[in-house]
C-alpha cells in the first residue's frame, strides 16, 4: 500500500483515544461523587421540591357513657370543590352544583370561573348528597370525605360534653379537657407533585396512617341524664324559672352521673342561639335595666359613672355581642357559675360543729323568731319562732337561730378551718373546663355578722357542684371526694388505654359524724322540710335550701335541695337548683319534689 | 465475522481469502443500540410534557423516530460509497456548508427556544451546524492529505486551522451557537493532532487554552464582586458565575444545572426505575435534549450512566481501530474527525450535566432530541463503516 498510514498517526490515534477515556473516566469519577457521595444530600433536595404536604383527619374517638351509649360520634361528611383546570362545561358544573347543593348562581360561578388550582364550594355536605355529586361524574368536581362530629342527641348534656371546632379540637366541656385522649394523631399524605404542583396519580404516595382517637368512656348514664333533663325542663317550664341545674352523682366516688343545666342547646349547631336562651337573655336585660333605671331614681349623683359604664357596651361590635351570648348560652350553671348556698349549707354547719364537738343531739335550743348578733337582729323563716327544740328539731326546722348558735360556738378560725378542712375553699377538681372558685371572705375579715351569715349560707357562693360534692363527702363516710366524669379511655378494640378513676380523698370528717348527718338529714325528709322528698320503701337524707338571690330586695329566689339515698349507705345523691321561680319559691315545696321524682326512677333502676 | 474480529484486533491476522473485507458490526450495532436506547430515553423524559403541550405523548419519540430511519438510511446508503468520493466533493462541501449557515438569518431560517439556528427546506428543518461538522471535517482530511509534508511546517499547521477557524466563527457570529463553533474548533485540532507528527505545539495550545479559560473566569468572578458591573457581564459571565454557585443563581442561570444536578444526584446508584423521574416532569428544561443524560442518571441510576458512558468508549475505541486499520491517511482522519465529533460531544454533554463545565447547549449523540444532529451522526457513521469495509485484510 503506497498510503500507508505512518506510524506516529496510529499512535496519535491511540493518544487520542487514551486521552478520551481518562476523561470519560474522570467524568465517571464525578458521577460516582455525585450519585454516591452527594446522593443523599441532592435527594432531599428533590424530595423537597416534589412533595406537597396534605393531612389525613384522624377519626375523633367518641364519648360513651356508663353503658356504652355513643353520647358524641363521628359521621362522614363531603367537601365539594372544583379544580379549574380539569373543567370541561362550565355552565354544566355551575348548573348542576347550584341546583345539588341549593346555592346562588353567582356563588357557584365566582368560584368555578376562578383561575386557581382547587376552589372549595362547599364542606359539611351530607354523605349522601356527596355520593350523588361523585356519582354524575363531572370533570373536574371534586368530592373529599372527612369526619364531623356529631352528637347523636342533639341537647343532650350539652354543656357536659362540649363541641369541636373546625379543626376537629374540642371547644367546651368534656371535648376540652380530654382533647388529647379523643383527638388522635393526624396522618399525612406526601403526594409527588409535577412542576406546576398538579399531583402525580401514578406516583407511590409516602403516606403516614392517622391513628385514630381513644372512645372516652365516662360515668354520665344516658337514661339518668335523659329523665334528669326532662325533669328539669318541667320544672323550668311550671315554675317560669330562668334556669335550672341538677346534678346526680355517686357520694362514694364522685362519679357523676347526670349534668343537667337548663336551657341547654344543641350540639350539632352549637353556634345558633336557642330560643330559650334569647328568651332568658330578654329576662335578664328587662331586669337589669330595671335595676339601672330604679338606681337613676334613687341616686342621681351615680349618673356620671354609669355614663362611663355604658361607653364600652355601646362599642361593642354585633359580632363580640354575638359571641358573648354564645358564651352565656354554653355556661354550665352547675360549675361555671357561684350561687349562696342557703340552708342546704346547714348540712357543713351541722358538720363543722359536731367534729368540733360544739353540738350534740341531745343539746336544746330556743328559738324565739329571731338572734341578735352585735347590733344585727337576724331573722328565722318562721316569724314566730320555732320555740324550743332540740338539735335533731333545729335541723329539720331548718332554725336560723340554731345555726347562728351552732356558727358561734364553733368560732369564726375554727369554722374557716373546717371549710378549709371540707375541701370547701378549693375546686372541686371535676374534669370540666371552667370551674369557678368558692367566693369566700378573708379568714380574718370573718366578725361576728359574717359568721352568723355564713352559718346558714349566705354572705358567699360556691358552685352547685362544690356543695354536691361536699355534702357527698360528708355524708359518704366522711372522705373527701372529686367530682369526676371521665372513667377510662378505650382503642377501638375497647380495650382500656387509660383509667381515670379517682382514688378516694382524705377523711375531712370521722365516720361517727358522717352517720350522725345521714341520721339527721334522713329525719329532715322524714319528719322535716324536706317531706316532700319521701319515697315510700326507700330512706332518703336531704336538706332544702331558699335563698334570695343577689342583689337583695330583687324578689326573685333560689330554691333547691340536695337529696341523698339510701341514707345509711348513700348510693346516689342528687342537687337540684332551680333560679328565679315564679310563684312559691319555697326548697321544699318546689325543689324537693324534683328530687323524689328523679328517684323514684333512679333508685329502682340503679337498683337493677 | 468473529474469525475476522479477532483477526482485526491481533492486526497480524493470516487469511485465505486474499479480497476479503471488513465489516464492523460491532460499530453498527453500538450505534443500533444508542440510537434505540436514545429513542426510549426521549419517549421516557418528553412524554409528560409532550401530552401537556401537544396532547400527544410520543410527539417527540415520533419526529425523533422519523429523522432516526432518515438517518440509518442514509448511514446505509454512505457506507456503500467508497469514501474517496468524498475527496472530490470536499471543497463544495466545505463551501456549501459555509452558505447554508446565513441563511438562518433569511426567511428560511426560524428560531427555536430563543435561538435563530435552523432553516427549513422542502418541509425538513435543518441545522446547518451540524452540516458544517461533516463539511469540515471531509475538508480539512481532504486539506491534510494534499498539504503532505508541509504540515510539519508552523505556516502549514497555522493554515490548516483556518478553513475550520472560518467556519466557526460563522457559526458562533451568526448562528449565535458558540457550543457548536467550539466543537468545529475541537474536531479541527484532534484531527490536526493526528495528522501532525508533533506533540509540542499541541501541549503549548492546550496549556495556553486552559490558563485563558482561568483567566476568564476569574476576571468575571472579580467583576461579579462589584456590583455594577454584574450588569454588563452578559448571559456568558452569569452562566459561569451560575455554574460556580448553581444555588445563588437558583432561580435564574443555575435553575438548569441545579435541577439536572437534583435529577443525578436523586437517582443514586440503581436509579428510580426506567420511566420514574420526576424531574423531568417540568422541573428540568430540555429533559430530553441537552440534559437527557440527567434523566438517564435519574431513572437508571449510577449503573445506567456507566453503561452509557462504556457504550460512547466502545464506539470511540471502534473508531480507534478502523482509523488505525485506515488504507490510507484520508480514510484514517475522516474516522478520526467522527471519532473526535462524538467523543468531544460526550465528554461535553456529561460535564455540562455533571457541572464540571459552565451551562451551554450540546447534545448528546444519538441520544438526545434533535433531527439534524442524528441524522448527520449517522451519515458520519455511515462513512466510517465504509472505511472500514475498505480494510483489506491482506494488508494488516
Amino acid at each position: 500500500m503506497s498510503n500507508k498510514n505512518k506510524t506516529y498517526n496510529r499512535r496519535k490515534v491511540v493518544v487520542l483515544f487514551f486521552f478520551c477515556a481518562v476523561t470519560f473516566l474522570l467524568l465517571s469519577v464525578r458521577l460516582v461523587d455525585l450519585m454516591i457521595f452527594q446522593s443523599a444530600y441532592y435527594t432531599d433536595k428533590a424530595v423537597q421540591l416534589h412533595e406537597r404536604e396534605r393531612s389525613i383527619k384522624a377519626a375523633r374517638g367518641r364519648i360513651l357513657d356508663r353503658n356504652g351509649v355513643v353520647l358524641a360520634d363521628n359521621k362522614t361528611v363531603c367537601t365539594i370543590s372544583v379544580i379549574h383546570s380539569q373543567i370541561e362545561d362550565p355552565e354544566a358544573v355551575i348548573a348542576f352544583l347550584c341546583g345539588k347543593l341549593d346555592l346562588s348562581e353567582e356563588f357557584v360561578r365566582k368560584r368555578v370561573e376562578k383561575y386557581s388550582s382547587m376552589e372549595r364550594i362547599r364542606s359539611n355536605v351530607p354523605k349522601e348528597l356527596g355520593d350523588e355529586i361523585r356519582e354524575a361524574d363531572l370533570p373536574g368536581v371534586k368530592v373529599d370525605e372527612d369526619y364531623k362530629r356529631y352528637y347523636p342527641y342533639d341537647a343532650l348534656a350539652s354543656k357536659v360534653l362540649g363541641f369541636t371546632g373546625g379543626d376537629n379540637q374540642g371547644i367546651i366541656g368534656l371535648e376540652v379537657i380530654y382533647d388529647e385522649v379523643l383527638s388522635g394523631e393526624e396522618g399525612m399524605i406526601l403526594t409527588l407533585t409535577d412542576a406546576a404542583g398538579i399531583e402525580l396519580e401514578a406516583a407511590s404516595e409516602h403516606r403516614k396512617e392517622p391513628v385514630p382517637g381513644n372512645d372516652l368512656v365516662i360515668s354520665l348514664d344516658y337514661n339518668i341524664q335523659s329523665y334528669a333533663t326532662q325533669l328539669a325542663k318541667q320544672v323550668m317550664a311550671t315554675k317560669e324559672a330562668d334556669r335550672v341545674s341538677l346534678i346526680v352523682m355517686n357520694p362514694q366516688n364522685g362519679e357523676i352521673m347526670a349534668m343537667v343545666d337548663v336551657p341547654e342547646f344543641n350540639l350539632n349547631e352549637p353556634y345558633t342561639l336557642t330560643p330559650e336562651y334569647e328568651l332568658l337573655r330578654a329576662k335578664e336585660e328587662a331586669r337589669k335595666q330595671a335595676v339601672e333605671e330604679a338606681k337613676k331614681a334613687k341616686t342621681p349623683e351615680g349618673e356620671e359613672e354609669k355614663a362611663q359604664e355604658k361607653e364600652p357596651k355601646e362599642t361593642k361590635t354585633e359580632e363580640e355581642l354575638k359571641q358573648e351570648k354564645l358564651n352565656g348560652m354554653w355556661r354550665n350553671g352547675c360549675i361555671n357559675d357561684t350561687y349562696e348556698p342557703g340552708s342546704t349549707f346547714k348540712v357543713i354547719t351541722a358538720a363543722a360543729a359536731l367534729e368540733t364537738g360544739c353540738v350534740t343531739l341531745a343539746d336544746t335550743f330556743s328559738c324565739p323568731g329571731f338572734i341578735v348578733v352585735d347590733d344585727r337582729k337576724i331573722r328565722c323563716h318562721k316569724v314566730g319562732g320555732h320555740g324550743a327544740e332540740d338539735f335533731t328539731k333545729g335541723i329539720c326546722n331548718s332554725c336560723n337561730p340554731v345555726f347562728v348558735t351552732l356558727g358561734m360556738r364553733v368560732g369564726a378560725e375554727r369554722y374557716y378551718d373546717c371549710l378549709k378542712q371540707f375541701g370547701l375553699l378549693e375546686r372541686t377538681g371535676v374534669d370540666l373546663p371552667g370551674e369557678a372558685g368558692t367566693i369566700m371572705h378573708q379568714k380574718d375579715a370573718i366578725g361576728n355578722v359574717e359568721l352568723a351569715t355564713m352559718s346558714f349560707g349566705q354572705s358567699f357562693q360556691i358552685t352547685p357542684l362544690q356543695l354536691a360534692a361536699t355534702v357527698s363527702s360528708l355524708v359518704n363516710g366522711g372522705r373527701r371526694i372529686t367530682p369526676h366524669l371521665a372513667v377510662r379511655a378505650v382503642d377501638e378494640t375497647g380495650a382500656q388505654v387509660e383509667s381515670f378513676e379517682k382514688e378516694k380523698g382524705r377523711q375531712i370528717v370521722s365516720a361517727e359524724t358522717s352517720e350522725t348527718l345521714q341520721m339527721l338529714l334522713e329525719k329532715v325528709v322524714s319528719e322535716g322540710g324536706g317531706s316532700k322528698a319521701q319515697i315510700e320503701g326507700y330512706s332518703i337524707g336531704g336538706k332544702t335550701a331558699t335563698s334570695q338571690t343577689l342583689p337583695r330586695g330583687s324578689g326573685r329566689y333560689i330554691a333547691s335541695f340536695v337529696g341523698f339515698s339510701p341514707a345509711d349507705d348513700p348510693k346516689v345523691l342528687a342537687l337540684v337548683v332551680i333560679h328565679s321561680p315564679q310563684g312559691t319559691y319555697y326548697g321544699g315545696q318546689i325543689a324537693a319534689p324534683v328530687i323524689r321524682q328523679l328517684f323514684e326512677n333512679v333508685l329502682p333502676y340503679l337498683e337493677k | 465475522m468473529a474469525t475476522r474480529f479477532r483477526t482485526l484486533q491481533g492486526g497480524r491476522g493470516q487469511s485465505n481469502k486474499n479480497n476479503e473485507t471488513y465489516f464492523d458490526y460491532s460499530l453498527l450495532f453500538t450505534v443500533l443500540f444508542l440510537i434505540g436506547f436514545g429513542l426510549m430515553m426521549i419517549y421516557s423524559s418528553s412524554s409528560y410534557r409532550a401530552n401537556l403541550d401537544y396532547e400527544d405523548s410520543a410527539y417527540f419519540l415520533k419526529k425523533q423516530l422519523q429523522a432516526a430511519l432518515l438517518g440509518i438510511a442514509g448511514m446505509i446508503v454512505v457506507s456503500r460509497i467508497p469514501y474517496h468520493f468524498w475527496e472530490k466533493l470536499a471543497v463544495p462541501a466545505y463551501f456549501a456548508s459555509m452558505a447554508l449557515i446565513p441563511l438562518v438569518l433569511t426567511p428560511l431560517g426560524y428560531s427555536s427556544h430563543g435561538a435563530r439556528r435552523w432553516i427549513r427546506i422542502l418541509g425538513f428543518s435543518l441545522q446547518p451546524a451540524e452540516v458544517a461538522k461533516l463539511g469540515m471535517v471531509i475538508f480539512l482530511a481532504c486539506l491534510v492529505c494534499k498539504m503532505g509534508k508541509r504540515i510539519r511546517t508552523m505556516k502549514g499547521f497555522y493554515a490548516l486551522l483556518i478553513p475550520p477557524g472560518i467556519i466557526a466563527v460563522m457559526v458562533w457570529k451568526i448562528t449565535q451557537n458558540m457550543s457548536s463553533a467550539i466543537i468545529i474548533l475541537g474536531i479541527a485540532v484532534l484531527m490536526i493532532f493526528v495528522a501532525s507528527p508533533d506533540y509540542k505545539r499541541f501541549v503549548i495550545m492546550a496549556v495556553l487554552g486552559s490558563a485563558g479559560a482561568a483567566l476568564i473566569v476569574f476576571a468575571i468572578v472579580k467583576i461579579a464582586n462589584s456590583p455594577e458591573l454584574t450588569e454588563k457581564l452578559g448571559f456568558r459571565g452569569l452562566r459561569i458565575l451560575a455554574w460556580l454557585n448553581p444555588e445563588a443563581y437558583a432561580d435564574g442561570k443555575g435553575f438548569q444545572t441545579l435541577q439536572a444536578l437534583y435529577a443525578i444526584g436523586s437517582g443514586g446508584i440503581f436509579g428510580k426505575g426506567l420511566g420514574e423521574s420526576i424531574q423531568k416532569l417540568g422541573f428540568l428544561p430540555e429533559a430530553q435534549n441537552d440534559m437527557i443524560f440527567s434523566i438517564i442518571c435519574e431513572e437508571l441510576g449510577l449503573f445506567g450512566a456507566i453503561a452509557v458512558i462504556l457504550l460512547f468508549l466502545l464506539l470511540i475505541w471502534r473508531c480507534m481501530i478502523i482509523a488505525n486499520n485506515a488504507p490510507d491517511l484520508f480514510g484514517a482522519l475522516l474516522v478520526v474527525g467522527v471519532m473526535g465529533h462524538l467523543a468531544i460531544q460526550v465528554i461535553l454533554n456529561i460535564a455540562v450535566c455533571t457541572s464540571v463545565i459552565p451551562n451551554t447547549g450540546i447534545s448528546l449523540p444519538f441520544i438526545s432530541y434533535g433531527g439534524s444532529s442524528v441524522v448527520f451522526l449517522l451519515i458520519e457513521i455511515g462513512i466510517v463503516l465504509n472505511v472500514g469495509r475498505s480494510i483489506r485484510l491482506k494488508d494488516i
